[in-house]
C-alpha cells in the first residue's frame, strides 16, 4: 500500500472540506473494497478521508412508506435490523449474504453503492426497489445513479449520506455466488411495488441493469412461470474463468425465477 | 497406559500453544537488527532481461542493498533431488535453476532481484522502483503445444521442451494383451493443476555470526535437514556444522514446503553480505507464483478386459508438466510415485506407462498431497468406472472381480511394487454398507421427484507411503536417502526427550510420538517432549512428506526406544543382581521374571547418570540412544470411498450429500488424529474435483492468482464425513503402521467425479474433467437437454 | 506520522504508525501479538480475525488508525491466564485444529458467532465460516468444535 494522509472528519462539512482540499482524495466508508485495492497498490490516493467518524451517517429509520438507511450503516446492522426485516425482509437477507461476517461488520451500504462494483449485491436492491440515493448535494433516483462499471453519478466531492427505499409489496433477492470470491456471478432482485414490478440484475454485466421484459411479464403474472427463457441475451455480459456469458445469461433466468418464487 | 498409549484418542499436546495464539511461526520471529527482503519478480512468462536499474530503489529511504544474479554468480543453481532416466537410458534434461534469473525469465514470478531494507514496507516500496528492462519472448503454457513442432522453447537445451520420455513396463507384452482382449475401454483426462495453499505463507530468515562463521536459516520447511544438505552442500558450499536450519511451527505444507526454494538461499547469502539478519515473508499473491504447484497431467488411458470384465492389461500415456524449472523432487512424481501405483487394488497382469515430462512457462510443479498417486488413482478409478458401464457391469462388481485377494499377499504387481498386506474386500464391504449403496436407487428416484440429479460414486484406492528402501530408490535416481532418525534422551529423573527427523506441520507428532514413548516406556506423556525441526538438536532427518512420519520416523523411534530398554535391562539386572536375560520390562517396571524383584524405570534412569552402583566395566553411563531406520518396503494403505452427490440441473451446482471413507492404515496410534488427517485430505480432494484450478492464460499469466479466483474449499462447500478404519497391520515395520496423511486426497477425486458422471448418466457423457464446476455441468445438461429435445 | 491509541486485550496501548499501517501490522509488529496471522492479501482467509468493539473484523482490512479509541481483543486476550476460553477448549477437545495457523481467526470468528447465535446449527456454522479458510481439517472437526464451544458458552 502506498502511504497517504489520513483524515477523519467528525462531520459532513469537515468531510466535504477534506475531500475538496485534497489533491487526489478518496473517501473511505467501511473500506472493505478500498483497503484491499490499496493493498494491491492499484490506487494511490493522496488523502484518505475516513467517514467512520461521522456519527449521524449511520442508522435505520422509517419515514412514511420508506426505509431510510444511513450511508455508514454496516451490512450486519441492516441484516439484523428488526425494522428492515419487517419492512423489506429481502433487503435484510441481501445484507446478510454480502461477503462474510467480518466483512459485514465493517462494510457499509454507502460504500458499496458508491463503489458500484459490477458484482456487488446492493446496487440490485437500490435499482429494483426504486430507491433514492441522498447525497450531500441532491437526491438521485436509482435509475440515474449507477452509470457504468465502478462508475456512478456522484461528483468527486459528493458524499452519499443515505439511501431511501420505498417499501415494496413483495421483494426477494437471489444470488449465484462466484465459488471463489463469493461475489455475485449473477444476482437478481425482484420487487413488486405499488408502481409496478422492477427487476434488477447485478454481477452479470458491467453494471447493474433492469430487465423490462421480465417486469412487463411479472406485472401481469407475478409468478416464476412468467420468466421466459432466453430474454436476457449473452451479448455484453461478463465472461471469466468461472462463468461464460452464456452461462450468466442462463443464470439470470434461473435467479429471476427463484427470486420471484421467494418474494 | 491404554489411556495414553497406542490406540488412545489423546488430545494434542501442541494445542495448548496454538489455541492461545502462542505458536511460533517463522514470521513471528524477529531478530535484533533485522532487515527485510522483498523480491522483484517477473511479470512476464518468458522474456530476456536486458538490464536492471536499481538506482531509484537504492535512493529510497531505508533501502540497504539490491541484489541481482551477479551477486549469486559464485553459487550453483537450485539442485534437483531425483534423476529420472528415460527410454534408451537417456537421462533427463536438467537445466540450471538459478537463484535469481540469469538474463532470462521463464515464468511469471521468476525472481529477478532482491531489495533489502530496514523494514518490510520500505523493501516493498523500493522493489517497485527497481526497473527491469525486459524483451518479451513467446511463451508456452499448454503441454500439447509445448511438445508440438514450432513451439517456443523454455530451455535451449531441452528440444521440444522435453525433460524426459520415460516408460515402465514392456510395451510389446502389454500390446499383445490388448490384441487379445474382448473389450478395451479408453479415456482421455486431465488431472488439473493445483496450488497447495498451506495457510501459512512461506517465510525465511537468514542470520550470520561472523565471529564463528555460523549461519542460521529459519524457514517454513517440512524437512530442515534436507534443506541444510541441499543448500549447504550443493548451492552455497556451507559445511553442515556451520549451518543451522530451524523450521519452527510450520502452518501446513502438503508438499509445498518440502523443496529448497531460492528465497532460502537468498536470505542466507544476504545475511552474510550485510552481517545483519534478513527476513522474507511471502504474501499470498506471491505464494501463488512462487510456491511449487501440484498435479497437471494430461493422460490417455486404456484398459483391456476379457468378456467377463477381468482386467487383462492397462496402458497409459501421460504428459506431465514440470513448469519452468525442475523443483526438488519434480521428476520422480509422475514416474516412480505414479506409474508404480497403476495396479491399484487389482490383479491387472501387465501394465505399461509412458510419461513425457514437459517444460512450460509456468511455475514449477512438484509433489502436492499424494504426489503422483492421486493422478494414478484418478485415471485408474475413472477408466474402471467407464469400463463397467461399457461392459454393463456394476462399478462394485467389476472392482470386486479384479481385487487382489487376501491370500495373495505378498503380492508382486507388474509395476515394481510388492504389496505386503491388505484386505480390499473389508474396506469395500464396510464402505458400501455405511453408504447404503444398495438403497441408492430409491434415493435417486426421490431426488428426481424433487427435480434433482443424484449420483453415487466409488473409488478403491491404494497408496504407497514411505518411499523405500534407500538403495532401491537410489538405483532409480533418488539423490538422497529415505531413512529416518530418532534419538531418545532419557534424562536422570526419567523424563524423555525425543529428537526426531520427522517434522510436524499439523500432523500432531508432539502427541502421537509421545504416545509411542508412553506405550513403550510406561511413562506419562507429560514426561515426554518431542523435539523436531532443528538441525542443531537432531542428529539427522529426511523430514515429513509422503505420509512417512510414523511408518519411517516412528519406526526409528521404536528402534531407539528398544535400545534404551535393552540398556535399561542391563542396568536393572545389575541393580537386582540378576542376569539381564531374566529381566523383563513391563509397564515401566523392570522385573526379574518369576520373582518379586523389580526396579522402576525412573530408578534405572537415575542410576545411568549417577552410576555409583553401576557395571562401569561393561556399560557406559548415560541413557540416550539413536536409531536410523531404513524401511524395507513402502507401506500400502488402501480403502474404499463412496460419494453421493446431488446436482441442481438448473444451475449445475453439485452438492455432496454424503461421503464415507473406509480406510486401512494398519495400526492406528491416535484415531482422533487419523480421522482429522482423513477429513483434511478428503476436502483437498473434493476441492480438486469440484473447485480448484490453477488457470493460466495462453501468454502465461496466472488467472487464478488469488483467493478471488482460486477457489479454496470453504466450510459450506463440504459436508461432514463418516469414516472408519479396517486394519491389516503392515508386516515390515515395528509399529505395523502404514500412514494416513494423503489417502483422503488420493481417493476422493475419483469418487466425486464417478458420482457426478453417474448423476449425469442420462445426458450422454462418459467423463467430465476436474474441476467439475457448475458452469461445466450446466453446459453438459444444457447440451443434453437440447439433444433430447431434438430427438 | 499519526499516533494511535486503543485498548488491546484490556490494556491501553499507543504507538506511532504510518497512516497505511494495517491493524494486523500494528498488532503483530508493534505490540508483538503474533497470534493474529496473515494468510492472504485479499481479505478472504480470516486468519487475522480479531474483535473490535466486540465484533469480528479482519485486521488485515482495517487501518490501525481506524481503531483509534477502540477496544480490540486478539486470540491472546481470550484465555484467563491458563484457563482456556470455552471455545479454545472446545477446539482442543474436538481436534478442531492441525497446523494451528488459521486457528486464532477461526476461534475469534466462532466466539462472535456464539455470542450472536448461541445455538448455531451445522449449516449456520458452515455459512458463518465463509470468511475463514482452513486447509488442514476439512472443517469437519471445526464445526464440531464450534457446536461444543457454543454449548459451553451457553453454560
Amino acid at each position: 500500500m502506498y502511504n497517504f494522509e489520513y483524515r477523519k472528519p467528525a462531520s459532513i462539512d469537515e468531510a466535504k472540506a477534506a475531500i475538496t482540499g485534497a489533491e487526489d482524495g478518496k473517501l473511505m466508508a467501511g473500506g472493505m473494497t478500498l483497503i484491499p485495492t490499496l493493498k494491491q497498490r492499484l490506487a494511490q490516493p493522496s488523502d484518505l478521508v475516513d467517514l467512520g467518524g461521522i456519527g449521524d451517517l449511520a442508522g435505520i429509520r422509517r419515514e412514511g412508506n420508506a426505509l431510510v438507511i444511513g450511508a455508514m450503516t454496516r451490512h450486519a446492522a441492516v441484516a439484523a435490523s428488526a425494522e428492515v426485516k419487517a419492512a423489506i425482509p429481502a433487503l435484510a437477507a441481501l445484507a446478510d449474504g454480502i461477503g462474510d461476517p467480518a466483512v459485514r461488520n465493517r462494510g457499509t451500504i454507502g460504500g458499496s453503492i458508491a463503489n458500484n462494483d459490477p458484482a456487488a449485491d446492493y446496487p440490485s436492491a437500490v435499482v429494483a426497489l426504486g430507491a433514492t440515493v441522498i447525497t450531500t448535494k441532491r437526491s438521485i433516483a436509482a435509475d440515474d445513479f449507477f452509470t457504468g462499471m465502478f462508475e456512478t453519478a456522484l461528483d468527486e466531492d459528493e458524499i452519499v449520506t443515505a439511501v431511501s427505499f420505498p417499501i415494496p409489496e413483495r421483494a426477494a433477492y437471489s444470488k449465484f455466488p462466484n465459488p471463489a470470491s463469493r461475489y455475485a456471478i449473477v444476482g437478481v432482485f425482484v420487487a413488486k411495488t405499488a408502481g409496478g414490478v422492477r427487476v434488477a440484475v447485478t454481477g452479470a454485466g458491467p453494471c447493474v441493469f433492469r430487465v423490462p421484459e421480465y417486469e412487463a411479464a411479472l406485472a401481469s403474472n407475478f409468478s416464476a412461470d412468467a420468466i421466459a427463457d432466453g430474454v436476457v441475451s449473452e451479448d455484453g455480459l461478463n465472461s471469466d474463468i468461472h462463468a461464460g456469458a452464456d452461462y450468466r445469461a442462463h443464470l439470470v433466468t434461473v435467479m429471476a425465477r427463484r427470486a420471484v418464487a421467494a418474494a | 497406559m491404554t489411556d495414553q498409549g497406542i490406540g488412545a484418542r489423546v488430545l494434542r499436546k501442541e494445542d495448548f500453544r496454538f489455541v492461545r495464539g502462542r505458536g511460533k511461526y517463522t514470521d513471528d520471529i524477529v531478530l535484533p537488527n533485522q532487515t527485510w527482503a522483498a523480491i522483484v519478480r517477473s511479470p512476464h512468462a518468458h522474456a530476456t532481461i536486458n538490464g536492471i536499474d536499481a538506482s531509484a530503489a537504492l535512493a529510497m529511504p531505508g533501502v540497504v542493498r539490491v541484489l541481482t544474479a551477479a551477486d549469486f554468480a559464485a553459487f550453483g543453481g537450485l539442485p534437483c533431488g531425483w534423476l529420472v532416466t528415460g527410454k534408451n537410458q537417456t537421462p533427463m534434461v536438467e537445466p540450471k535453476h538459478p537463484i535469481l534469473a540469469e538474463g532470462r525469465v521463464r515464468h511469471v514470478g521468476d525472481p529477478v532481484a532482491v531489495v533489502i531494507a530496514e523494514n518490510r514496507i520500505a523493501a516493498r516500496d523500493a522493489a517497485e522502483a527497481v526497473e527491469v528492462d525486459y524483451s518479451e519472448l513467446p511463451a508456452v503454457v499448454d503441454m500439447r503445444k509445448a511438445t508440438a513442432a514450432g513451439s517456443p522453447t523454455v530451455h535451449d537445451e531441452a528440444a521440444g521442451n522435453l525433460c524426459y520420455d520415460w516408460e515402465l513396463g514392456d510395451k510389446a507384452v502389454v500390446d499383445a494383451a490388448f490384441a487379445g482382449a474382448a473389450h478395451v475401454t479408453t479415456l482421455e483426462l486431465v488431472n488439473n493443476r493445483l496450488v497447495p495453499n498451506a495457510m501459512e505463507p512461506r517465510a525465511a530468515i537468514g542470520d550470520y555470526d561472523n565471529s564463528t562463521g555460523e549461519h542460521t536459516l529459519y524457514t517454513s520447511s517440512q524437512n530442515p535437514h534436507v534443506i541444510r544438505l541441499l543448500m549447504g552442500a550443493f548451492v552455497l558450499q556451507i559445511p553442515e556444522h556451520k549451518l543451522r536450519v530451524y523450521a519452527p511451527d510450520v502452518g501446513g505444507g502438503f508438499g509445498s514446503k518440502i523443496y529448497h526454494y531460492a528465497e532460502e538461499a537468498i536470505v542466507t547469502v544476504a545475511a552474510k553480505l550485510l552481517e545483519r539478519p534478513v527476513k522474507w515473508t511471502s504474501d499470498r499473491s506471491e505464494a501463488f507464483i512462487s510456491d511449487a504447484h501440484g498435479r497437471d497431467h494430461i493422460t490417455r488411458v486404456e484398459l483391456a478386459m476379457d468378456a467377463n470384465g477381468k482386467f487383462l492389461g492397462l496402458r497409459e500415456f501421460t504428459l506431465a508438466n514440470m513448469g519452468a524449472y525442475l523443483s526438488t523432487f519434480a521428476p520422480s512424481i509422475p514416474t516412480y510415485l505414479h506409474a508404480t501405483l497403476l495396479a491399484g487394488q487389482y490383479t491387472t497382469p501387465v501394465i505399461y506407462s509412458e510419461v513425457k515430462a514437459v517444460f512450460t512457462n509456468t511455475v514449477p510443479v512438484d509433489a502436492y498431497r499424494g504426489a503422483g498417486r492421486p493422478e494414478a488413482t484418478y485415471l485408474l478409478e475413472r477408466v474402471i468406472d467407464k469400463a463397467a458401464k461399457e461392459m454393463g457391469m456394476s462399478p462394485v462388481d467389476i472392482r470386486r472381480k479384479n481385487f487382489i485377494q487376501p491370500d495373495q499377499f505378498p503380492y508382486q504387481t507388474p509395476v515394481a511394487l510388492v504389496y505386503d498386506t491388505g484386505n480390499y474386500e473389508a474396506t469395500l464391504s464396510t464402505a458400501l454398507k455405511a453408504a447404503d449403496w444398495d438403497g441408492f436407487e430409491a434415493r435417486r428416484a426421490a431426488a428426481a421427484r424433487e427435480g434433482k440429479l443424484r449420483g453415487i460414486g466409488i473409488c478403491c484406492y491404494i497408496e504407497a507411503c514411505g518411499i523405500a528402501p534407500s538403495n532401491v530408490a537410489g538405483a532409480l535416481g533418488a539423490r538422497a536417502g529415505l531413512y529416518e532418525c530418532a534419538t531418545v534422551r532419557v534424562n536422570p529423573t526419567g523424563s524423555v526427550q525425543v529428537m526426531t527427523g520427522s517434522h510436524s506441520h499439523g500432523q500432531g507428532h508432539e502427541t502421537t510420538f509421545a504416545q509411542v514413548v508412553a506405550e513403550k516406556l510406561g511413562i506419562d506423556i507429560g514426561q515426554v517432549d518431542i523435539v523436531h525441526g532443528d538441525t542443531n538438536k537432531i542428529p539427522f532427518g529426511m523430514g515429513t512428506y509422503g505420509s512417512r512420519s510414523l511408518a519411517v520416523g516412528g519406526a526409528a523411534l521404536v528402534n531407539a526406544l528398544d535400545k534404551v530398554i535393552s540398556k535399561g535391562r542391563k542396568i536393572a539386572a545389575h541393580l537386582m543382581e540378576a542376569s539381564a536375560d531374566d529381566v523383563v520390562f513391563e509397564n515401566g517396571i523392570f522385573k526379574v521374571a518369576g520373582t518379586d524383584k523389580e526396579v522402576p524405570f525412573g530408578a534405572v534412569a537415575l542410576t545411568a547418570y549417577v552410576p555409583h552402583n553401576y557395571p562401569l566395566e561393561e556399560l557406559e553411563p548415560g541413557l540416550e540412544e539413536t536409531a536410523f531406520y531404513d524401511p524395507k518396503n513402502f507401506t500400502f494403505p488402501a480403502g474404499t470411498y463412496v460419494c453421493e452427490v446431488e446436482i441442481d440441473p438448473a444451475t449445475g451446482v453439485t452438492r455432496i450429500v454424503s461421503f464415507h471413507a473406509s480406510d486401512d492404515f494398519g495400526n492406528v496410534i491416535n484415531p482422533m488424529i487419523v480421522e482429522g488427517q482423513v477429513h483434511g485430505g478428503l476436502v483437498q480432494g473434493i476441492g480438486q474435483a469440484l473447485l480448484e484450478n490453477a488457470s493460466y492464460s495462453e501468454d502465461g499469466q496466472l488467472l487464478s492468482g488469488s483467493y478471488m479466483d482460486y477457489c479454496m474449499p470453504r466450510a459450506d462447500d463440504v459436508p461432514s464425513f463418516t469414516v472408519d478404519h479396517q486394519v491389516t497391520a503392515c508386516t515390515h515395520n515395528p509399529l505395523g503402521v502404514k500412514g494416513c496423511g494423503e489417502a483422503g486426497a488420493i481417493g476422493s477425486p475419483p469418487a466425486v467425479i464417478n458420482a457426478i458422471v453417474d448423476a449425469l448418466k442420462d445426458y450422454g457423457i462418459s467423463h467430465i474433467d476436474m474441476p467439475a464446476t457448475p458452469a461445466k455441468i450446466w453446459h453438459i445438461i444444457n447440451a443434453g437437454s437440447v439433444a433430447q429435445a431434438a430427438e | 506520522m499519526p499516533n494511535v491509541s486503543m485498548t488491546v486485550n484490556g490494556k491501553a496501548v499507543s504507538g506511532t504508525v504510518e497512516a497505511r499501517t494495517l491493524l494486523v501490522e500494528f498488532l503483530r509488529e508493534q505490540l508483538r501479538l503474533t497470534g493474529t496471522h496473515v494468510g492472504c492479501d485479499t481479505s478472504q482467509c480470516g486468519a487475522c480475525v480479531v474483535h473490535v468493539n466486540g465484533d469480528s473484523v479482519k485486521s488485515c482490512t482495517m487501518l490501525a488508525v481506524q481503531a483509534e479509541g477502540a477496544s480490540v481483543t486478539t486470540i491472546e486476550g481470550l484465555a484467563k491466564g491458563d484457563e482456556l476460553h470455552p471455545m479454545q477448549a472446545a477446539f482442543r477437545e474436538n481436534h478442531g485444529l492441525q497446523c494451528g495457523f488459521c486457528t486464532p481467526g477461526m476461534i475469534m470468528s466462532a466466539v462472535d458467532l456464539a455470542k450472536k447465535n448461541p445455538d448455531p446449527s451445522e449449516t449456520e456454522i458452515r455459512e458463518w465460516l465463509e470468511g475463514n479458510i482452513c486447509r488442514c481439517t476439512g472443517y469437519h472437526n471445526i464445526v464440531k468444535s464450534i457446536r461444543a464451544g457454543a454449548e459451553a458458552m451457553r453454560g
